[in-house]
């Protein structure tokens, strides 16, 4: 699995890993030399283990975030692959180019048939070109448009997957109309009368992420972030340096539980211990329960009803006084 | 990403040079000093250059609507400050300070009124008010203007002036997006008109939501309109960016505005444009 061969290590994480390392050794002397430190092993890997459980329960909010954008985290294809039996990929948004950075097809999980999308990222400098970092340009998000009216006219649910640092932030964007291409997609699937899920995988960076971020369920990975804007880009602006981001996280209170708190999502979908790059499988079997859960509530609402409830849900969002 | 960057850069001027309370303005187009209560007249257009200075929400309230016929409500909507949001400063102690500096409740104002006889709502952003950012109550407001039009069958028309989504109200700013859009599909549904009009600057979040989702987009000449800002795109891309880039001119070229009008045409071009939508076939 991923995590057995990973490379990067979180600053967090070193205790467990500096223990681990030790653990290993234990074992290579003991093979080597023939003495016997079964039972030494044995309490240490236990210990390990209890580190990390408590390393991992007391997470800040940074610290999520870094996990969010951990270079061996699952990104979109990774779940789709997993949880979907069927996949054929669409491509292009039939007015300009292909975008890489969001992916979108049809798919089967379990019995339903869907529309699945997202953003995606690649891993290694060469993969992440291809992807733009994540980072969608209008077509992007006028191919998942394309592709959710598809649904809408096919009669199919329609779940995204949320895994962005943000629209690129570049001068053809800008010429093709990102903030256009963003509106209309906010605009368009508050009424498409079909089930909608959102699932944040990972980062969800401001407009770019509610791009495909309107639908009847909000679910959000339990080590994802999902804000206005970057922590970074908050602090650069409000502490005039990017390096207070750990303290911009916390103002803003990016984190699956805050959002719970602020009624914004309405599930915490868990990861597996360490983060989702620890075991891709059991992080795609949340996921995939989690989907299957909403969704079979969802299918049984009439489409009239479900649009108003969107309306609704997202009327209410926000906080005043009057 | 963090259209916010330009927000700062651009505060300053509207304080020091455009809204003073002096007698004598200095045009940022062209240097010339002109007198205040000539340029309040011209509706702080440079009589000399033709720069469309940037103004409050009561100066678009006189440049659209009939004399006294504005009607404003929601007036005393006000942030719940929901994250209790802290830099420097309580976010809330920045709210107040702003409320009393710009004797302004927030960074829109809504109401209904008539344009030439023809009954609109209006909402109208204002800079001043922590860069027209779009907080909880800036996307509640608009979202009750949109419910009014819809109860009054009357068309709507939004003003914006805005550096986007307000962080200090963090995820619940970015739903704004999603709030606004929908309720515009509502009035959409029903057939009701929806005018955008588009001053310098509009950007980030409230460009990527009701401002480009009008019927009709209106900009004024040489207005910032785009979604990153442009210092952002110049950082990310490490390149100049080119001449008149995201301006009115440019955006316009490029598809997504139908006219740019002049501040002192807006009333009569849009009030033609009403009565072109309410004649019968
Ligand atoms: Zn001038």
């Amino acid at each position: 699995m991923a995590g057995k061969n990973k490379k990067f290590i979180l600053e967090f994480e070193k205790p467990v890993i500096e223990l681990e390392k030790k653990i290993q050794e234990m074992r290579d002397h003991a093979a080597s030399s023939g003495i016997k430190l079964g039972g030494d092993i044995k309490r240490l890997e236990t210990k390990a283990k209890e580190l990390r459980k408590q390393i991992f329960s007391n997470l800040s909010r940074w610290q999520r975030v870094q996990l969010a954008r951990h270079p061996m985290r699952p990104y979109s294809l990774d779940y789709i692959e997993r949880i979907c039996s069927y996949f054929e990929e669409f491509h292009g948004d039939r007015l300009f180019a292909d975008d890489k950075a969001i992916v979108a097809g049809i798919g089967m999980i379990d019995e339903f048939s869907v529309v699945i999308l997202g953003q995606q990222k690649g891993r290694g400098t060469k993969q992440n070109l291809y992807r733009n970092f994540g980072m969608p340009n209008p077509e992007g998000y006028r191919k998942a448009l394309r592709l959710m009216r598809f649904a809408a006219k096919f009669n199919k649910p329609i779940i995204t997957l949320i895994d962005t640092p943000g629209a690129y932030p570049g001068i053809g964007a800008e010429e093709r109309g990102q903030a256009e291409a963003i509106a209309r997609n906010l605009f368009e699937m508050s009424h498409f009368p079909v089930p909608i899920i959102n699932v944040i995988i990972g980062e969800g960076a401001s407009g770019g992420a509610l791009g495909i971020g309107v639908g009847d369920r909000i679910l959000m990975l339990e080590n994802g972030w999902y804000s206005v804007i970057s922590p970074e880009g908050c602090a650069a602006i409000l502490w005039r340096d990017a390096a207070n981001a750990s303290k911009a996280a916390d103002a803003m209170k990016v984190t699956a539980p805050d959002l719970v708190d602020l009624k914004i999502i309405d599930e915490i979908v868990k990861e597996p211990v360490g983060g989702s790059h620890e075991d891709y499988d059991l992080a795609a079997d949340y996921v995939k329960k989690a989907i299957l859960k909403h969704l079979k509530q969802l299918v049984k609402i009439p489409a009239d009803k479900l649009i108003e409830q969107r309306i609704e849900k997202f009327s209410k969002m926000g906080a005043w006084v009057e | 990403m963090d259209w916010f960057k330009r927000k700062k850069e651009s505060l300053k001027p509207i304080q020091k040079k455009e809204l003073p309370d002096g007698l004598w303005i200095k045009c940022d187009g062209c240097g010339e000093i002109i007198f205040k209560k000539e340029l309040e007249k011209k509706f702080y257009v440079c009589p000399h250059c033709d720069m469309h200075m940037r103004v409050g929400n009561d100066v678009y309230i006189s440049v659209l609507l009939d004399k006294g016929s504005f009607r404003e409500f929601n007036k005393n909507i006000k942030s719940a400050d929901p994250l209790e949001f802290t830099d420097f400063k309580h976010y809330s102690d920045r709210y107040k300070a702003t409320v009393k500096k710009t004797g302004i409740n927030e960074a829109v104002v809504t109401g209904t009124g008539s344009l030439d006889k023809h009954k609109v709502v209006v909402a109208i952003m204002d800079f001043r008010f922590l860069g027209g950012s779009m907080g909880s109550v800036v996307g509640e407001k608009i979202a009750r203007a949109i419910d009014k039009a819809l109860k009054l069958k009357c068309p709507l028309i939004i003003v914006s002036s805005s550096g986007g989504a307000r962080m200090h109200e963090g995820v619940l700013s970015l739903m704004q997006l999603a709030k606004t859009s929908a309720k515009l599909a509502q009035l959409a549904k029903m057939g009701i008109p929806y005018i955008s009009i588009l001053t310098n600057p509009t950007t980030g979040g409230t460009t990527a939501s009701f401002a480009m989702l009008g019927d009709v987009h209106i900009a004024e000449p040489g207005a910032l309109i785009g979604f990153a800002g442009p210092r952002v795109i110049k950082q990310t891309i490490g390149q100049d960016l080119p001449k008149g880039f995201q301006r009115s001119e440019f955006v316009q070229e490029h598809g997504f505005l139908d006219l740019i009008v002049h501040r002192h045409e807006l009333k009569e071009r849009i009030s033609k444009i009403l009565s072109f939508l309410e004649s019968k076939n």
